[in-house]
């Protein structure tokens, strides 16, 4: 069937295929490529005996060199700990306090902490902390509702708020509004008074001042100053944690004398390492004026 | 070369090249795959790993309903930046009674390996609900859909399959598996419960306590992930590969 020609011109054999007078020529591989496949074919077999390779019944072959992608792994740790251990020893023996005064050691701390920002708290405080309205604080502003020092913001990251950490923050606010302690009038005439708090002339002496006195003071002070060890925000400015997008102020108050909400946060000690709450608590400290 | 006169009779015979295909593909799967299930070191021995609860596991079959693997990963990789990034790199055992497993291979989003604790329910919901509420320059798609309530009929007949591939349910687990589901929404989840599950997280999930959703299973699901095993306790000399 097949009648194999010599090609004069090319000088090479055909396969002795025809198609309507069209020979197709037989040229080998070129003499590199089956060099370079024969010395792949016995790399390989050198690297079975140096690599982990073979599965055996109920193991694997080693090989010669003992790699573990894991041990490497382990032994790219320790050399990344030593390269930044100048820094890291400092900052794991400075309190937060002294990392802010100490001018280099702040500056490495910020760069680390804004890194340290992006990948696991911006996800809720936003991009330079900047909150989501409605429902996470902004950072990025003075005002602070579990306390704005350096020590307040390092406890805060560290345990969280309102989680299962026994050292967390906690607190709670009372439905004032859904019991038989307040009726729907009273409810109004207290967001009216707690409204009036942030301009420049509290309403003393309406309705809502009286009730906010009797139940309100205790935690959000005087005045509506707010109570920073219990997590109490103050009222006595224009900054509301929970009021949504589409709701005006007093119906943020209402709702949330009615059905109050309680804002929860993460305990950060365990899955970062003390060095990066440290490098976080001095970077959301310069973000917006802290205390 | 005679070697190569016969192969050419093995390519010009469809029979006889089948008949080499699958000889090929048989010795491959004889070398490559048999082993895995006698080699005792591919699977670490750590402590922790439990299979999901009756929620989690809803939570999960929607995951994998939604295709979220298709974006996600949940494989932290033993490399330097993953680990830094992500935490632990991931092991056998911590997806061992994963079937599917969802390690995937596409990360358009983030890793989802060590999610779990990282964020709060509320956030999780949210940003299911609409990503860009809380993050303005996501790609995600939202699931406001997941917001309906969770059919969990079938949840038995889940954890009854999931035994036939080797997860260690109990028949204890199977029979109270429908009532363990809505039991874990609780915040005062029974004894009970928790002795089954040990570990599980408890609650409301998806900010509405009156009702039982998809949200709630699959933010249980998302809350669990990567968190069983505490990595303090593990050797890193015994985990090497």
């Amino acid at each position: 069937m097949a009648h194999v020609e010599h090609d004069v011109i090319s000088g090479q054999n055909t396969t002795g295929h025809e198609w309507d007078g069209i020979k197709e020529l037989n040229t080998p591989l070129p003499k590199w490529w089956v060099y370079v496949f024969w010395a792949c074919v016995i790399w390989s077999i050198g690297y079975w005996v140096a690599m982990p390779t073979w599965p055996t019944t109920s193991d694997f072959s080693r090989g010669m060199l003992g790699y573990s992608s894991r041990a490497e792994l382990d032994k790219d740790l320790v050399s990344q700990k030593q390269a930044r251990s100048q820094w890291l020893t400092k900052l794991e023996a400075a309190s937060v306090e002294d990392i802010a005064k100490d001018k280099t050691l702040l500056n490495y701390a910020l760069a680390g902490g804004k890194i340290a920002f992006g990948e696991n708290c911006s996800a809720c405080h936003g991009s330079g902390g900047v909150g989501v309205a409605g429902a996470y604080p902004r950072l990025a502003d003075d005002e602070w509702i579990w306390g704005g020092t350096l020590e307040d913001i390092h406890q805060t990251i560290q345990y969280g708020v309102r989680n299962e950490n026994g050292e967390s923050r906690q607190s709670e606010m009372l439905a004032f509004g859904t019991g038989d302690v307040l009726d729907k009038t009273q409810v109004d005439q207290l967001a009216d008074y707690v409204l009036s708090l942030s301009s420049k002339t509290p309403a003393a002496g309406s309705p809502g001042a009286a009730i906010f006195e009797e139940r309100c003071t205790a935690c959000h002070g005087e005045g509506g100053v707010g109570t920073k060890e219990l997590g109490a925000p103050a009222l006595n400015n224009n900054i509301w944690l929970f009021k949504g997008d589409k709701e005006s102020a007093k119906q943020g108050i209402v709702n949330q004398v009615t059905k109050p909400r309680h804002g929860s946060m993460p305990a950060w000690a365990g899955r970062l390492d003390a060095a990066t709450i440290k490098m976080l608590t001095v970077y959301v400290h310069s973000l917006g004026g802290g205390k | 070369m005679s070697v190569f006169k016969h192969h050419a009779k093995l390519e010009t015979n469809v029979f006889l090249l089948a008949v080499g295909i699958l000889l090929t593909v048989i010795t491959g799967g004889l070398v490559e795959i048999v082993p895995l299930f006698t080699i005792e070191s591919t699977i670490e021995k750590v402590e922790g790993v439990r299979p999901y609860t009756p929620l989690e596991l809803a939570g999960r079959n929607i995951y994998v309903r939604e295709g979220c693997y298709l974006c996600h990963s949940q494989m932290v990789r033993p490399f330097k930046d993953e680990v830094e990034r992500y935490g632990h790199y991931s092991l056998a055992a911590e997806s061992k009674y994963d079937h599917p497993f969802q390690w995937g291979s596409k990360r358009t989003g983030p890793d989802l390996a060590r999610v779990g604790s990282k964020y709060t329910n509320d956030w999780h919901t949210r940003h299911l609900v609409n990503p860009r509420d809380v993050v303005p320059e996501s790609v995600m798609p939202g699931y406001p859909h997941l917001m309906r309530p969770l059919s969990f009929n079938d949840a038995a007949a889940h954890l009854k399959t999931l035994r036939i591939v080797n997860v260690p349910y109990t028949d204890d687990q199977i029979a109270n598996a429908k009532a363990d589901l809505a039991e874990q929404v609780k915040s005062d989840a029974s004894e009970a419960f928790l002795a089954r599950y040990p570990g599980a997280r408890v609650g409301d999930f998806d900010g509405d306590p009156s009702k039982l959703t998809e949200m709630d299973a699959v933010v249980a699901y998302l809350q669990i992930l990567g968190t069983m095993v505490d990595f303090t306790a593990v050797k890193p000399e015994s985990i090497r590969r």
